[in-house]
């Protein structure tokens, strides 16, 4: 009864919150005022029953949102699925619809997955960044830009083929990565975030207004499909070709991951992350290995923004802004940060929902904050919790039973 | 010459208005070391209700300055309810966290108000209404200072010093500075640091809601991304002030206002020493952004912060 009073009480301050923008709509220009009462129903229900649902959220966790600790169904799941002998199947099952599902799906929806797989690799890239090393990259999407740019510029101006492309491509946005994360690593993290967000936007301000290099707002168009050795595609089967590049290029930059966060400097990355004055004592080069994240990052960007080159046949800079570094994020974030199967099944949620849910087609991007707002309270490791490698040591006991 | 002093002018009234949001970030940052990315939006949000009340008494007769401070007045309370709701919501359960988590969730707050304005209101720019008349005694220089500019200028010196001297002077205010310097030694002296937190969010969001009813009246419209930009650039400021600074924020404000203005000065100084080198002006926002940069690579502590100690 208590918590009704309470739940009533909030919602009676959010409907007063938000009477005036809800409720009342003026146009100055003819100056008609349109109330809109049916909103402020709504808003009080919604918000009751949010605040009940939030209240209940709480108690089942003793008060505390952050002391989640205990493992849901769902983490029980992915933990049966991943270390159990079912692992080896559903991953080449897996593998296996995703080769065969050109056979059985429509052009438009190809075009989709191929989307769909891009930002799995740039989640992916950006996971190194965010996730790995705990560096809060605002401006992902410049890297996207560089990369996008070099195959259409150099397309453009020397006709240059897809397949040389994409490692310029990576190794442009590499360069830039380089270029943005020497002066800045030295700041704090929140700095950090805001000075890689307003790189960000100097690229994109650069390449809107830079007429005579990147042909500004109105972009470039005719971009050449990619070919294979030298046979060119027709439309439906250069989307389905195109799609089969995204999803090899996944595997490799899954393959480069996998490998990355075990090898030396991942580890590095991941000890950094946790304590940075630790690590430095331990002898480990700061700059040099977040650098490394950095440049690895932006290549990955670099590489699939020549793939969305390809793909779209047409860019500009409105494709780079900061909703799209902050959509890559949030794939990230509500992935889970350093989990590569979370970012991959965040990326092909985020991608595919909006598809197939059209109806919610205003509300997307509001669901979409609030769900960030949401994961951070409640489950700020994301949908897949991360899991760090253990080594055990299998026998350590000096073998003095020998003679 | 005369020109020169148009875009100084032109830069400081632009500059009074980044000063106004930057305030908000500095001080939620002096006291929870949190970037409150979403506001900008609170501005945003203020603007809107501004129209709203500007909309609701259009008709009623009122004189155009009544309507301006009514306006203000609401713009005022409903941000400052906003900032405290966003504050309780997204913030105040996090405060434990790690650094990345609210910022992040901030990121979320920022979008989730925009799409939540978008959605009541409207994605077109929609025209505001001039809400300053024209003063007949600025006639004579009215070129150089109009009266939108005049009211800018006042009001946020007028907001500037009455805040200086609350933080200074007032119980509350010393609290505030007490949190802002140890959270901890502050509630063992018995401050109520969650109330002083809503607080200072209230003020924040207060201030942010004048800035955005007097820019929306001295440029005549709004829409519901003017919060990104601005903020983004308000952020600078405060940084540029050195962040957690009051008087660096108003400093840095006035600051990076002028220097926006650098592409078409530079260009028209060029042009004046028979140059020919035309930097566009849509290359401003960038400076803003260059500047930002500069600033936290060479001198993180801005012009008038403290640097801060690594403690381990």
């Amino acid at each position: 009864m208590r918590e009704l009073s309470r739940g009533l009480l909030a919602s009676l301050w959010m409907v007063v919150l938000t009477a005036p923008l809800l409720v009342v709509r003026v146009n100055t220009t003819d100056k008609v005022v349109t109330w809109r009462w049916g909103n402020m129903l709504w808003m009080a229900i919604g918000s009751l029953l949010l605040f009940l649902a939030w209240r209940w959220a709480m108690a089942r966790r003793g008060g505390d949102v952050q002391a989640a600790d205990q493992d849901s169904w769902f983490d029980k799941l992915l933990a049966r699925i991943g270390q159990g002998p079912l692992r080896l199947p559903v991953i080449l099952g897996l593998v296996l619809v995703a080769l065969v599902l050109p056979l059985f799906v429509s052009m438009y929806e190809m075009d989709i997955y191929a989307r769909a797989l891009i930002y799995v690799g740039l989640g992916l890239g950006l996971n190194i960044v965010v996730g790995m090393a705990g560096l809060l990259n605002l401006g992902y999407a410049a890297f996207f830009a560089v990369g996008s740019y070099t195959y259409a510029l150099l397309n453009h101006h020397y006709a240059l083929d897809f397949w040389l492309a994409l490692p310029l491509g990576g190794l442009f946005a590499a360069l830039f990565g380089v270029i943005l994360a020497l002066p800045v690593l030295r700041l704090r993290g929140d700095y950090l975030a805001i000075v890689t967000l307003g790189f960000g936007e100097i690229v994109r301000l650069v390449l809107q207004n830079w007429d005579s290099f990147s042909f500004g707002p109105s972009g470039i168009a005719n971009i050449a499909r990619p070919t294979l050795f030298g046979r060119e595609f027709g439309v439906q089967d250069s989307a389905i070709f195109i799609y089969y590049i995204a999803l090899a290029l996944v595997a490799v930059v899954i393959f480069v991951t996998k490998r990355f966060q075990d090898s030396r400097v991942g580890r590095a990355l991941l000890a950094l992350r946790e304590d940075e004055i630790a690590c430095e004592a331990m002898g480990i080069d700061k700059t040099g290995v977040k650098v490394m994240a950095f440049a690895l990052g932006a290549s990955f960007a670099g590489v699939f923004g020549v793939v969305f080159a390809a793909k779209q046949a047409f860019i500009n800079p409105d494709s780079f802004t900061f909703i799209e570094s902050a959509m890559i994020l949030s794939i990230v974030v509500l992935g889970g940060m350093g989990s590569i199967v979370g970012v991959a099944i965040a990326a092909i949620i985020l991608q595919l929902m909006p598809e197939y849910f059209r109806f919610m087609a205003d509300y997307r991007m509001l669901i979409f904050g609030a769900a960030l707002v949401l994961m951070m309270l409640f489950r700020p490791e994301g949908l897949v919790r991360a899991k760090r490698e253990h080594y055990t040591v299998k026998d350590l006991s000096p073998q003095t039973e020998d003679k | 010459m005369e020109f020169y002093l148009e875009m100084l002018i032109a830069g400081l009234i632009r500059g009074a208005i980044y000063s106004l949001i930057a305030l908000g970030y500095t001080m939620v940052y002096g006291i929870i070391e949190l970037i409150n990315f979403a506001h900008g939006e609170i501005y945003m949000i203020g603007a809107f209700t501004g129209l709203v009340v500007a909309g609701l008494l259009g008709a009623s007769g009122l004189p155009t300055l009544g309507i301006l401070v009514i306006a203000l007045v609401a713009g005022m309370v409903f941000c400052a309810g906003y900032g405290v709701t966003m504050e309780k919501v997204a913030y105040k359960p996090l405060r434990k966290a790690s650094r990345l988590s609210p910022l992040i969730s901030a990121i979320g707050m920022s979008i989730f108000l925009q799409n939540y304005v978008l959605l009541a209101q409207t994605s077109d720019f929609v025209p505001f209404p001039r809400l300053i008349p024209e003063f007949k005694f600025l006639e004579p220089i009215s070129h150089l200072l109009g009266s939108s500019d005049l009211v800018i200028l006042v009001v946020s010196s007028l907001v500037m010093v009455g805040l200086t001297l609350f933080i200074r002077l007032t119980r509350l205010g010393k609290a505030m500075r007490a949190t802002a310097q140890n959270q901890k030694m502050a509630m063992l002296l018995g401050i109520d640091v969650n109330q002083v937190i809503s607080l200072t969010f209230m003020i924040g969001s207060a201030l942010a809601a004048i800035g955005g009813v007097l820019i929306a009246s001295h440029s005549g419209q709004i829409n519901f991304y003017i919060g990104f930009l601005a903020g983004l650039k308000a952020f600078t400021a405060a940084v540029l002030g050195g962040i957690g600074s009051i008087p660096g924020a108003m400093l840095g404000g006035l600051v990076l206002g002028v220097a926006e203005n650098l592409p078409i000065i530079l260009s028209a100084f060029f042009a004046d020493i028979g140059l020919n080198i035309d930097i566009p002006n849509d290359y401003k926002d960038a400076v803003a952004f260059c500047l930002l940069i500069l600033i936290l690579i060479f001198r993180p502590s801005g012009l008038l912060g403290r640097p801060a100690i690594k403690k381990v």
